[in-house]
């Protein structure tokens, strides 16, 4: 048995905020993956969990008529990983097959995976390439906050103790004629966290030689997942070849803060920097047409 | 009564909740205490599911939610009610023989100690129920969240591609 003190099932959004504020203690159970195997390691011991699992309202993914695609975040990864409107998301629903094994894809929620605040969150690099907003609720209303603004430190995010995220939402102007690509290093090819995920989302000329927008994003290059933005401005109006692969890998690097840790040392995460950042602008401007 | 962990010796208030589930078919309507895992849970009612790593990486629990696998010990109890649940149970013939997939699992050597073979197949279960053809790759990484020490997994992923196979056979002879 796990654990926990009290369980509240909430039973409504507003329910769910009512319980976050009442129960000061209280943390905020989604799809358990990160929560429950933390309780089972020790962590955690003897908290109280308010729980969102049986909010169906918080899930699903939708178009919106202007072209905005509103993920909400009790949303599994299976669910990404498969839905018709992610498809031509390439960086997100390959960072969403790629997230631990079948099982781990079919509980683990695309909401808790951000809002934990973990630097090597899959979903967060493609969500940063995407320029996702995020709609975050509690008792004083509906914030939006762009999620570059929402990683605040290691492992911290902007979430208010009793305030919920409720939408993630990318606008058409954001994916439309792009192409992405998500690279995910770790030592095992699945049930693995990341040792660093690399997302480019890339748009090129009308004739695809060109490219018109890079973005580029890093979990687990710095202390919170980044874009990394010196390498992007270099990219703009060039020619796509090879030349502009080791630029741009170069600045990358540059703009990336990697350190060494028990998982791998600053001069691997350089090198991987580098790597990966040209394997996933390759496969991007494939996708994105490149002639 | 399910097997219990010792907790943190803090003073707990547990209120028991009631829920209501299908297991292999059956509708049941139990208290449940809102700590145990749903793997506690189920451990009392068939034998089948295995406790492995209870962290969720080894799939020795995996039971099918409508439709889809789960690590039953990262799933609280609770979340059960309303659910259709199925464990090694369900795919047994009506007079109790094995079933195809368990047939194919015996005939191709897919099991050694067996403490495996109940997760494995239930997530070859949800490939098969997916009603299409798989390669190998596939499978391998569909079967990715189930850990075997014995086999080597070729022989399960043989038994599990041969099953699937035969069934889409079967289907288009129908």
């Amino acid at each position: 048995m796990f654990d926990i003190s009290n369980l509240f099932e909430a039973t409504s959004v507003e329910d769910a905020i009512s319980l976050l504020e009442t129960h000061e203690q209280a943390r905020v159970i989604a799809g358990g993956s990160d929560i429950l195997i933390k309780l089972r390691e020790g962590e955690l011991s003897g908290c109280d969990l308010v729980s969102i699992f049986g909010l169906d309202e918080l899930r699903g993914i939708t178009l919106g008529a202007d072209g905005t695609i509103t993920i909400r975040p009790l949303s599994s990864f299976s669910l990404i990983e498969k839905d018709e409107n992610i498809r031509n998301l390439q960086a997100l629903s390959e960072a969403a097959a790629q997230v631990g094994g079948p099982q781990i894809r079919n509980i683990a929620t695309i909401g808790g995976n951000i809002c934990n605040g973990a630097v090597s969150a899959d979903s967060a690099p493609a969500l940063l390439t995407y320029d996702a907003v995020l709609e975050l609720k509690s008792s004083n209303g509906v914030r939006i906050v762009p999620i570059h603004d929402f990683y605040t430190g290691p492992g911290k995010v902007d979430l208010g103790r009793a305030e919920l995220l409720v939408g993630i939402h990318i606008k058409r102007q954001s994916y439309e004629g792009f192409g992405g690509c998500y690279i995910k290093y770790s030592a095992r090819r699945a049930m693995d966290i990341s040792m660093l995920g690399c997302a480019v989302n890339l748009k090129l000329s009308a004739d695809k030689k060109y490219v018109e927008k890079l973005c580029l994003a890093y979990g687990v290059a710095a202390p919170t997942p980044i874009r990394a933005r010196t390498a992007e401005k270099e990219a703009e109006g060039a020619l796509f070849n090879e030349e502009l692969l080791e630029k741009v890998s170069k600045l990358a690097q540059e703009d990336a803060m990697p350190r060494t840790s028990w998982r791998a040392s600053k001069e691997f995460r350089l090198h991987l920097l580098g790597e990966l950042c040209r394997r996933a602008m390759r496969t991007a401007a494939k996708r994105a047409g490149l002639s | 009564m399910p097997p219990r962990y010792e907790n943190s010796g803090k003073e707990s208030r547990s209120v028991m909740k009631e829920i209501t589930y299908i297991l292999n078919g059956e509708t049941i309507t139990t208290h449940v205490d809102p700590r145990w895992s749903l793997f506690e849970l189920l451990r009392g009612e068939v034998s089948s599911i295995k406790r492995g790593c209870d962290v969720g990486e080894c799939g020795a629990c995996t039971v099918l939610i409508d439709g889809k696998t789960y690590n039953s010990c990262i799933y609280l109890a609770v979340w059960a009610n309303g659910k259709h649940i199925r464990t090694v149970e369900s795919l047994s013939m009506p007079d109790g023989s094995p079933g195809e997939l368990q047939k194919a699992f015996m005939d191709d050597g897919a099991v050694q100690c067996g403490f495996c073979t109940p997760g494995f197949l239930l997530s070859a279960t949800a490939l098969i129920e997916e009603d299409r053809t798989f390669t190998r790759e596939e499978i391998r990484r569909q079967l990715s969240g189930n850990l075997c020490r014995c086999t080597g997994y070729e022989n399960i992923i043989n038994a599990v591609e041969k099953t699937i196979n035969k069934h889409i056979d079967n289907r288009g002879t129908k």
